[in-house]
């Protein structure tokens, strides 16, 4: 069911983390800590990549030593082959000026119209005022704001704020996208509209992105390829798909259980019991995917199991661009009953788990 | 009131006028690159400098705590090189220049200091110079917060300058002295302290207005 993962080799890599480890040394209150650990990662050229973990995990010092703007303590982090550690001030500049950057809180200028701070890092790159007017009309058409070109930011709304962060970051043409929480400050709709302009930059102009988030449904959306960090290590790596349909650590699966329709009804999952006694009933998950979510396959289970089966929770979606469902039933846990739902899901090939049992 | 009296509060008037253009336009000038170097010289900011920025800013709060009055006998010596007297509205303008540029620094200062950290950072991120990330970022977010502390610093120069009549500096504060203090007139007194008011008023809301121009931050249609 899962495709054995590899780690994109480092020349189809866009970015590369070699055993890269940030410690901050103590200052004021807070005392020295390890922010990365040792750190391997490779970034897939053209890929979404996402990395998610909680706060303070330390994913946006992550995001930050691929810029310069963090210094790795111990190991590298390579840019299209170029050792970010090793360049000077000069260097780093024009490093940064092929790598767009798009942040949580957008970080406009409130001085400067929608026009003005898209063309700000063109006027940083010192390019000249009719090739910038060229350059940035076309920008503007790309996320949908032409019309708004003369406006302010103070009047315009997050999503639209969050869209000429990101007209701004591909101002320079760059290769590669850094998108530090760039939906955490948006409501759920827009989310999905700024995550299908990425997916569509992406797509269009080759670009590899390279997101963090601590949100699941961010991960779930638009990365092809996931990492999950937690206390400065990752501690899982894979296709996004295999990942959340096969999450292997702990923390994958504490974030994932904030994702809707994976969640039991509190009303089951108190009666939950790790045994079954006489006349309780199986909770069973069932996780189908690819051509498996398309089959009428609840009709069938209960013709084949021939008793009642109760629907508790469930989700059909979509992970990575694959279909996938998720089915938590119930059914008499005698043995009888049991054995012909079990046959049923082998010659189906269906994933199952038996997360209980209820009276 | 004589028509006589009238030439002589409009003279004090322009007088103080000119103290005041002439004072706050070149401790201004100076005053601002002191600010913008002591609000970005610190540890781990864009021109790195922690032990000039602390002495920086130990000259500037010395000069601040000098009462003027005293800072205005205490400098007769730099006053006398500069203009060749001591006395009248000429030599008042140093001392008023002295006390502006300090003044408007720390204001210039807090102003750069209150831009979100996220531009800076979006800024180099783009590649900008630190140079480049003062003219195109700090100065033109912080405008709305600049043109309040000129207009500050022009209101204080305002009563700065009628200071310096206690010490023959000329001006509406001489005038007020003079006439309504020492010669009994109230009436004069009384008009001196209107011109004065009526002056704060003018520049505090055209400089009001000006920053409302500037400021693009509030939703406005």
């Amino acid at each position: 069911m899962t495709t054995p993962y590899s780690e994109p080799s480092a020349d189809e890599a866009a970015v590369v983390f070699d055993a890269v480890s940030k410690r901050f040394a103590a200052s004021g209150e807070s005392g020295a800590f390890t922010a990365l650990d040792n750190v391997d990662l490779n970034v897939g050229r053209g890929s979404i990549t996402g990395i998610i973990g909680r706060s303070g995990a330390g994913k946006s010092t992550l995001i930050r030593l691929v810029n310069g703007l963090e210094k790795p303590s111990s190991g590298k982090v390579l840019v299209d082959g170029v050792d970010v550690g090793a360049l000077d001030e000069a260097g780093l500049r024009n490093l940064r000026r092929s790598v767009g950057m798009i942040f949580q809180h957008f970080n406009l200028l409130s001085s400067r119209t929608v026009f003005g701070n898209v063309a700000l890092p063109l006027e940083i790159a010192g390019m000249d005022r009719r090739a910038i007017e060229a350059r940035v009309r076309p920008l503007l058409d790309l996320v949908g704001l032409a019309d708004k070109h003369a406006r302010y930011p103070a009047e315009l709304s997050g999503g639209q704020k969050q869209r000429i962060g990101i007209a701004r970051a591909l101002a320079t043409e760059p290769k590669l996208l850094l998108s530090d929480e760039a939906t955490s400050a948006l409501d759920p709709e827009t989310t999905q509209s700024i995550l299908e302009l990425l997916k569509r930059i992406n797509a269009e102009l080759g670009l590899t992105v390279l997101l963090i988030t601590h949100e699941m449904e961010v991960v779930k959306a638009v990365t092809s390829d996931v990492a999950v960090i937690d206390k400065g290590e990752i501690v899982e790596r894979g296709h996004t798909f295999d990942v959340f349909t096969h999450p292997k650590h702990e923390t994958t699966r504490a974030l994932l259980s904030g994702l809707p329709g994976s969640k039991l009804p509190d009303a089951v999952a108190r009666g939950l019991k790790p045994a079954a006694s006489a006349g309780d009933r199986a909770v069973v998950r069932l996780t189908f995917f690819g051509a498996t979510a398309e089959r009428p396959l609840v009709s069938q289970l209960i013709k084949s199991v021939g008793a009642e089966v109760n629907i508790i929770a469930g989700t059909i979606d979509e992970i990575g661009g694959k279909p996938y469902g998720s089915l938590v039933v119930a059914y008499a846990a005698d043995a009888e009953t049991s054995g012909r739902a079990e046959r049923f899901f082998t010659e189906n090939g269906l994933v199952t788990e038996v997360l209980g049992y209820v009276a | 009131m004589s028509p006589d009296l009238l030439l002589l509060i409009a003279k004090a008037t322009f007088d103080t006028l000119r103290m005041v253009a002439i004072a706050g336009l070149i401790g201004s000038l100076i005053g601002l690159p002191i600010g913008i170097f002591l609000a970005t010289s610190g540890k781990g900011e864009l021109f790195p400098a922690p032990n000039f920025n602390r002495l920086v800013g130990l000259i500037v709060n010395a000069t601040r705590s000098t009462p003027f009055i005293i800072l205005v006998v205490a400098i007769i010596p730099l006053t006398r090189l500069v203009t060749g007297t001591s006395i009248g509205t000429k030599a008042a303008i140093v001392p008023l220049t002295i006390a502006t540029i300090p003044f408007f620094a720390r204001l210039v200062e807090a102003a750069i200091r209150d831009i979100d950290k996220g531009l800076i950072e979006a800024a180099r991120a783009m590649g900008a110079t630190p140079t480049q990330i003062v003219f195109k970022v700090l100065l033109a977010e912080a405008r709305p917060a600049l043109t309040l502390a000129l207009t500050m610093t022009v209101v204080s120069l305002i009563g700065y300058s009628a200071m310096v009549g206690a010490v023959g500096g000329g001006g509406l504060g001489d005038l007020g002295i003079r006439y309504g203090y020492q010669r009994f007139r109230p009436d004069v007194m009384l008009i001196v302290v209107i011109v004065l008011i009526v002056l704060v008023q003018l520049v505090q809301s055209a400089g009001d207005r000006l920053a409302r121009r500037f400021d693009k931050r509030s939703r406005k249609n």
